[in-house]
């Protein structure tokens, strides 16, 4: 077990391409990391230079007290575990956990041992000696993790393990690696484009887009307060609502209505010269049902609008709502939109989404009065995408 | 529902039947005729009344036979070491290595298996002649391997396609060296494909007519198929028919064999080698 | 995979460009990898250029020579006048309109039968572990042992199906029976390798797509000619190119049956008499050089007008 630190790590591959840029990242012994983002932002190839089956082209990666950069994965000491699960279909179960011990010239009884050890945790025990190709999905899963365990190696590296199970084994998976991590307390390097997956396994998420780091942070740092408008929209499900607004004598003047500004966020915007023309973020959370908002004694902005669809989930009601004056635009917002599908179901991002009470009287097709809560209300820079109340949050 | 059940499994009996017959009536009336003693030869029967192994006794007598199943042999089989040897360091290349001129290598491949042999076999009748490797083993080891290296590279570098690449980086983060990593887990997986190769690149030589006539002049090289278009009569008066049916059949058996044994393999080595190239 | 045909002319690829260009940025690793690669493919690459290139180079040469085997001493430079020699002969024209026949005659059957046995394999319900071995038998059997059967079989006093013809019918010495006996034994031997192709490209078309189309109300003969044929086409057209170019060079099963005799001869036929009968090199190897030619034509012609794309051209999958 080990800290793993890397130090500006960069990826150029060999047609020039930057895949990995500048990457600073310590992670503590024993810690559960995920890296996020969507497909191409080069977590992949981080993991796998963090493996060694990547050279790295500049910067500096130490795992436990060595500099690891020259070594070949066999002197690193890592378990990594694969989308594919990379099992070998000439061996059995069994012969596939104890392959690293076989070949770290471990003896036979001492192999046998870990591996029935592993097995019983996995609840492997009984497929010990069928193939590979003769197990279910999250059988073979559990045997690349056992194949990892038994090793007992510095650090767990894990390339979205779980994205090949169908949704129902996901969730199960997801809360037996977990366990199993806190059990073993074994450092873990996780990648996903699963933000779900993100938010519940780690310790902390390292969000990157296009080979840059975005954001390091606990899930709920991330949630709370990313710091630009692609770790807003990235993380959280369903995802935040993004509106044009305009920044007018201390108001927002937005699709839902003039939002007026507390003296801090005000003061914040004009320390950070503010654009006029701004991005309004608002978690589908931070709506309410105006007539609840007010039994319960909160105040903010109210504005009327249609519903067009309501979601009942019986704990919460979504309901869909289309803002006035367009969708708002980034180059991030963008990739976000490709990366979600969004491009392909046609759906469109002037619809808004307010997540509210299982009490409201809201129905389809009728107004409904909202209540703003101006407390989780993000301001972003539409040119740079940061968060310009980010400084306010993350105290 | 049942009684639809039974007329379509009926139709599906007679269709396979038919393919079945198509495929294996005249191998059967060869094998047939290789056991008809001359009497009984011209009959025309399906089945031999008497059946016989004068024939086959009468081919194995002759060094004309003997010496031309041993030369098919190890022409066919020392081609078959070489093609696959190169076409698996070539396939290798191809499926996995990443290296500017890997397009012109399968364009060129490509090219020599639609080569027409016939071109090759006046300058190469020649060229061989010149360097004295004429009627010699060699002098037909050479051209086998070679017109078997598209198909060899072919076959190889699909079945290498299919060993994910995952499986040696697991092995190597798992702690193998590189040659720890070939020879456990690579070789292990790539063996069946290998295999396969050898097959069907040992039914392209063995298969050989032009150039066995061609490049040889007496028995010293001659293979099998060459030899039985020049066998004659035991006497001036007898066609040779029983002894060539009978040596038709000793050299069907091994298609057979591996047909019999590797049918599935061939299959997937015929398929993916030309389809999914 | 990728069947489709590349763009008409596209010399340089345009991966090849950019590593080109990215020379000085290669990483040792790919540097090594490179280096490897070329070290693994030059054994196969020397192999294919000594027995193949530079013998064809020296085919050209010897055509354009006088070179008669009986009079070794007369080998003299003439030019084109053995092309000349072949290309106002009758015999080249008949050999090359025999080859054409047996071609393309061989090559439909062939794509009609292997497709129905394709479908057979593909549909059949159960052995078709043995449909599938005894159809392999007439792929893998040596052509000559296979050529012998069918003269024995239509050999008069002596063969089962020459017994179904009219007596002192010889039907192996009459030129067009005997060219569609060829043909026969060409198609038994030679179908099954087609159904085999045909039958990967079946497995690409997808159960669901069919059913699709059968919910969306179409025939069985419409789910043939409207989804499985043009999902096949890729298939079709390599099996065809693939076919056509070996059927061109026919050669072992017409020298069994009929050694050329009664204007049987193909090209190949033609090629080898006059090189092993008449010794004449010179014409011999231009005739070697015309079938060459032949086979490039017909190779470029299903490249360039049908789109078929030879299997490997797209190795990135």
């Amino acid at each position: 077990m080990a800290e793993i630190i890397l130090e500006g790590v960069t990826k150029r591959f060999p047609d020039g391409a930057l895949a990995v840029k500048d990457v600073d990242l310590e992670i503590a012994d024993g810690e559960f990391v995920i890296l996020v983002g969507p497909s191409g932002c080069g977590k992949s190839t981080t993991l796998n230079m963090i493996a060694g089956l990547e050279d790295i082209t500049e910067g500096t990666l130490r795992i436990g007290d060595r500099v690891v950069n020259d070594l070949a994965p066999k002197e690193r000491d890592v378990a990594m575990v694969f989308q594919s699960y990379a099992l070998y279909p000439h061996m059995n179960v069994g012969e596939n956990m104890g392959f690293p011990l076989r070949l770290a010239k471990v003896d036979k009884a001492t192999i046998d041992a870990k591996v029935a050890e592993a097995a019983r945790i996995l609840d492997l025990t009984e497929h010990l000696d069928r193939k590979p190709a003769n197990l279910s999905g999250g059988q073979r899963q559990r045997v690349a993790m056992g194949r990892a365990i038994v090793r007992d190696p510095k650090a767990f590296l894990m390339d979205e393990p779980l994205s090949n199970l169908d949704a129902k084994l996901r969730v199960q998976m997801r809360t037996q690696i977990s366990r199993l991590q806190r059990r073993l307390g074994t450092t873990t390097v996780y990648v996903t484009h699963d933000q779900t997956e993100a938010m519940t396994l780690g310790d902390r998420v390292v969000v990157m887009r296009q080979g840059l780091v975005q954001q390091i942070g606990t899930p709920a740092e991330l949630y709370d307060s990313p710091r630009n408008i692609f770790v807003a929209g990235f993380i959280g499900s369903p995802a935040m609502n993004f509106l044009n607004a305009t920044l007018e004598a201390g108001a927002l003047r937005s699709p839902v209505g003039d939002l007026p500004l507390d003296d801090r966020t005000r003061r914040e915007l004009e320390r950070q010269n503010a654009p006029r023309q701004v991005i309004l973020g608002l978690r589908p959370e931070a709506f309410e049902d105006a007539a609840l908002a007010h039994d319960r004694d909160r105040t903010g902005p109210v504005f009327t609008t249609t519903v067009e669809v309501l979601e009942s989930l019986g704990s919460d009601v979504y309901v869909y709502f289309t803002a006035e004056g367009g969708p708002a635009t980034s180059a991030e917002l963008e990739e976000l939109a490709t990366d979600s599908g969004m491009r392909d179901t046609g759906a469109d991002a002037s619809h808004i989404v307010a997540r509210l009470d299982a009490a409201t009287r809201a129905r389809e097709g009728e107004p409904v009065r909202l209540q703003v809560d101006m407390a989780k209300a993000h301001v972003f820079d539409p040119g740079t995408g940061a968060n310009l109340t980010h400084p306010l949050r993350a105290a | 529902m049942a009684a639809v059940g039974k007329t379509h499994a009926a139709r599906w009996t007679v269709v396979n039947v038919v393919v079945v017959l198509y495929a294996l009536f005249p191998v059967w009336w060869i094998a047939a005729l290789s056991f008809k003693d001359p009497s009984t030869l011209t009959d025309g029967d399906y089945i031999p009344r008497d059946w016989t192994w004068q024939n086959y006794r009468g081919i194995f007598a002759t060094s004309e036979f003997t010496r031309a199943l041993i030369n098919s042999i190890g022409i066919a089989l020392i081609a078959t070491v070489i093609a696959v040897v190169l076409g698996t360091m070539a396939a290798y290349a191809v499926a996995r290595l990443r290296f500017p001129g890997k397009r012109v290598l399968i364009g060129m491949s490509l090219l020599i298996a639609m080569f027409p042999p016939i071109s090759l076999v006046s300058p190469l009748f020649n060229i061989e002649r010149i360097i004295g490797i004429f009627d010699t083993w060699v002098g037909l080891i050479i051209p086998y391997m070679t017109f078997s290296l598209p198909l060899a590279i072919y076959t190889l570098s699909a079945f290498f396609r299919e060993i994910p690449w995952d499986l040696e980086k697991a092995a190597k983060v798992d702690g193998a060296t590189p040659a720890q990593a070939f020879r456990m887990v690579i070789v292990p997986l790539a063996a069946p494909g290998v295999f396969t190769t050898a097959i069907l690149v040992f039914i392209f030589c063995w298969n050989d007519f032009l150039f066995a006539i061609s490049l040889t002049s007496t028995e010293s090289a001659r293979t099998v198929p060459a030899a039985i278009a020049f066998f004659t009569g035991s006497s001036q008066f007898q066609q040779p028919t029983g002894s060539i049916a009978a040596a038709a059949v000793v050299i069907t058996i091994p298609i057979i064999i591996f047909v019999l044994f590797f049918q599935r393999r061939i299959v997937a080595g015929l398929t993916s080698g030309a389809v999914k190239g | 995979m990728s069947m489709q045909a590349e763009p008409a002319g596209a010399p340089v690829p345009p991966e090849a460009e950019q590593t080109r260009q990215d020379t000085a940025a290669l990483s040792v690793g790919a540097r090594q990898e490179r280096r490897l690669g070329w070290l693994l493919c030059a054994p196969a690459v020397v192999v294919m250029l000594a027995v193949t290139a530079y013998p064809i180079g020296y085919a050209v040469y010897l055509s354009l020579q006088r070179y008669d085997l009986r009079f070794p001493g007369q080998a003299k430079f003439v030019g084109l006048s053995n092309y000349g020699a072949v290309l106002t002969s009758p015999f080249w024209w008949d050999a090359f309109w025999v080859t054409l026949f047996i071609t393309a005659v061989s090559v439909a059957i062939e794509l009609v039968l292997g497709m129905c046995l394709a479908l057979v394999m593909h549909r059949t319900i159960f052995t078709r572990g043995v449909v599938r071995t005894s159809v392999l038998i007439p792929y893998g059997i040596v052509t000559v042992v296979a050529a012998f059967s069918w003269q024995y079989a239509w050999t008069p006093d002596l063969g089962y199906l020459a017994g179904l013809l009219p007596a002192g019918d010889a039907p192996l010495t009459e030129q067009w029976p005997a060219l569609w006996l060829i043909v026969l034994a060409e198609v038994w031997k030679t179908t099954p390798f087609m159904a085999l192709l045909l039958l990967a490209g079946l497995a690409l078309v997808p159960e669901e797509t069919l059913r699709a189309a059968m919910v969306d109300g179409a025939t069985p003969w419409q789910r043939f000619t409207r989804i499985m044929l043009p999902l096949m086409k890729p298939a079709i057209l390599v099996a065809l190119l693939f076919r056509t170019l070996d059927a061109f060079r026919i050669f072992d099963n017409i020298y069994i049956l009929t050694a050329g005799a009664q204007g049987t001869g193909s090209v190949s036929i033609l090629g080898y008499d006059n090189l092993f009968t008449s010794l004449n090199l010179g014409i011999g190897s231009a005739i070697s050089v015309l079938i060459f030619i032949c086979v490039g034509i017909i190779a470029f012609a299903f490249v360039k007008l049908f789109g078929a794309a030879a299997p490997g051209a797209e190795v990135k999958r």
